[in-house]
């Protein structure tokens, strides 16, 4: 497999202030808007220097959302960011009806999503979000896995025509993919190509399918790895051709099982080629209070995991 | 356009009102008709607008609005005024009415982007969304170094919607002084009278608490009363403030029948009720009907 390693730890949404910092300096139309959380969002480069490019909203994210509306009519393109929490389940009727119908062109940039959020607990963890904007019609999803990615999805984003859900995360994590990368959105990243197991991860699930991988091939086992960064629209083109090859597969998501990747690759696979899938995300349940290394331990989202559900979906073959 | 004629077309923008909603036995009636004489005051008169006209004769729409006044309908559920009003001022052809909440119509239940309707920046219905909107777009006006006006109308029983607040104390923290918000009070909601419902109780006193220039019309089916009303709310634009008018009307303005009652709210005329309220809006001049 390939192999890949990693000089530094960093956290995905200080890529999105990057990401942030270079579109202030290249895109003049790029207002950014934040809920009270400048610092969680590493935007304060961008502020600084871009003042009147930023709008403070206060702890009133519906407004957010609508005011993000507004700007797009005067050809901005504007990023509202907050917790991925507010950002979603608290704003839906918001990004559905002024954004997502009205086809704005609004950014929604979202920190700290899923378990990793850690000590805060579950008020903060959320874990649905990605089912929400998913089944909203003209909404694109998208969940990079490192800080370089984060970085090139932000600036794909604001050269991308129509509403985005942009989430990422509060840990620091292995930065393992290319700086300055190209992005696409709505396209898959073969991490590694293998031959008995398809393995699909998506945000910080990927560098753990790395570490799964690597244990299967100290077991004989040859794993391909997929990173869907785009949830939305899904590259079904390069699961299924995965899939296709490795006959069985698993899904690996910082996320409910319920309507996120792995259901969204299930419809693909039910609807074009039937082959075993085993799901890496939580089941149906709320996070708790912990570390974040704790609570992917805790809640199966590990590559310890992802092992386990790789050597069940090959026993499935057949 | 002088006032007489404004009230004539407030005449027929009212016919157009309640035959929609009886063509297609739906719609909102009442507050259409209690806003209709600001919708013709701002759109024939007080509003700067592009008055470029496309190949198909039509009034050429630009989303982004860039070098003239915007305006948004928050409580979008009296679509039937706006769409009358547009299509009267030249955005779309008014024969398209008839389409009114129809299937495949441009001229969806409530106002939308979304069909490409000419005249409208985005959709509403669901409540207490508009005023954060236009904001954005007074915002991005700014940033533009556009000198021209955002306007946004609500409902008074919009006003009980929590987005309604967020906003109230945006627009004057970020100085939105090209902004002015018309609160129709008609007092009537679909449960009843407003403030048995859910009292508003001051909206003077908390839109001024909360930082914005509050004014009032106090017949907003007066059109003397709307204009010299919106000059004035002109007048206080770039001071710092946002502007509020408080407009009173009378939902089913114009058809005796519906007036002073929440009954209207979302009901449609029977045959004959129509031929009653169309006796009793009688245009003088040469418009008709579509």
């Amino acid at each position: 497999m390939t192999k890949y390693t990693f000089t530094e730890k960093k956290d995905t949404r200080s890529g999105f202030g990057a990401g942030m910092t270079e579109l202030g300096r290249t895109n003049p139309n790029v207002v950014t808007l934040c809920a009270d959380l400048v610092g969680s969002l590493k935007i304060d480069t961008f502020i600084k220097e871009n003042p009147e490019r930023f709008i403070q909203c206060g702890i009133a994210e519906a407004n957010m959302i609508g005011v993000a509306a507004g700007l797009t009519i005067g050809s901005k393109i504007p990023f509202a960011t907050t917790f991925a929490n507010f950002g979603s389940g608290r704003v839906y009727d918001q990004i559905r009806q002024s954004v997502a119908y009205s086809d704005k062109n609004v950014k929604i940039a979202v920190s700290h999503a899923g378990l990793t959020l850690g000590e805060d607990g579950a008020t903060h963890q959320i874990l649905e979000d990605l089912a929400m904007m998913r089944a909203m019609p003209n909404m694109t999803v998208i969940n990079p896995c490192d800080f370089n990615q984060t970085k090139a999805a932000t600036i794909a984003a604001a050269n991308w025509k129509g509403p985005i859900y942009l989430r990422f995360g509060r840990p620091v994590v292995p930065v393992f993919t290319a700086p300055d990368q190209k992005f696409e959105i709505g396209k898959a990243w073969m991490v590694s190509e293998g031959k008995d197991v398809t393995i699909v991860a998506t945000g910080h699930l990927v560098w753990e399918a790395i570490q799964a991988a690597e244990i299967l091939e100290a077991q004989g086992i040859s794993a391909e790895i997929v990173n869907i960064h785009t949830i939305k629209p899904l590259d079904e083109k390069a699961i299924l051709k995965s899939v296709r090859k490795t006959r069985c597969m698993v899904s690996c998501e910082e996320h409910q099982a319920n309507g996120g990747l792995g259901d969204a690759i299930a419809q693909t696979l039910a609807k074009n080629f039937l082959a075993p899938q085993e799901y890496v995300a939580v089941n149906n349940s709320f996070g708790e209070s912990g570390t974040p290394a704790q609570l992917m331990e805790k809640y199966g989202l590990s590559a310890k995991n992802i092992v386990e559900k790789a050597l069940k979906a090959i026993q499935r073959k057949q | 356009m002088q006032t007489q004629e404004l009230r004539e077309i407030a005449v027929q923008v009212r016919r157009d009102i309640v035959r929609m909603v009886h063509a297609c036995q739906s719609g909102h009636p009442g507050g259409s008709l209690g806003c209709t004489d600001l919708f013709v005051a701002l759109y024939f008169q007080q509003m700067k607008i592009n008055n470029r006209k496309g190949k198909d004769t039509y009034l050429s729409f630009n989303m982004d609005g860039k070098g003239e006044d915007l305006f948004f309908l928050s409580n979008g559920h009296i679509s039937p005024v706006f769409y009358s009003t547009l299509a009267r001022r030249g955005y779309f052809d008014v024969k398209e009415l008839a389409t009114f909440r129809k299937i495949d119509s441009r001229l969806q239940g409530h106002p939308t982007t979304h069909e490409h309707l000419p005249g409208i920046r985005v959709a509403s219905g669901s409540l207490g969304q508009g005023l954060s909107v236009a904001i954005g777009a007074a915002l991005a006006k700014r940033l533009n170094g556009d000198k021209n006006l955002v306007y946004c109308l609500m409902g008074d029983g919009e006003q009980q919607e929590g987005q309604v607040w967020e906003a109230a104390q945006a627009a004057p923290h970020h100085k939105t002084d090209n902004l002015i918000a018309i609160i129709d009070l008609n007092g009537q909601q679909i449960d009843g009278p407003t403030e048995k419902v859910m009292n508003n109780r001051d909206l003077k006193a908390k839109y001024k608490a909360f930082g914005w220039n509050v004014m009032e019309i106090k017949d907003g089916n007066d059109m003397d009363q709307v204009i010299a009303g919106l000059r004035k709310a002109k007048r206080l634009t770039g001071k710092g403030q946002p502007i509020m008018i408080l407009m009173k009307t009378e939902m089913g303005a114009g058809v005796d029948y519906m007036m002073g009652s929440h009954k209207w709210h979302g009901v449609a005329p029977n045959d004959e009720q129509l031929q009653t309220a169309l006796n009793q809006l009688v245009t003088t001049g040469t418009i008709g009907d579509y």
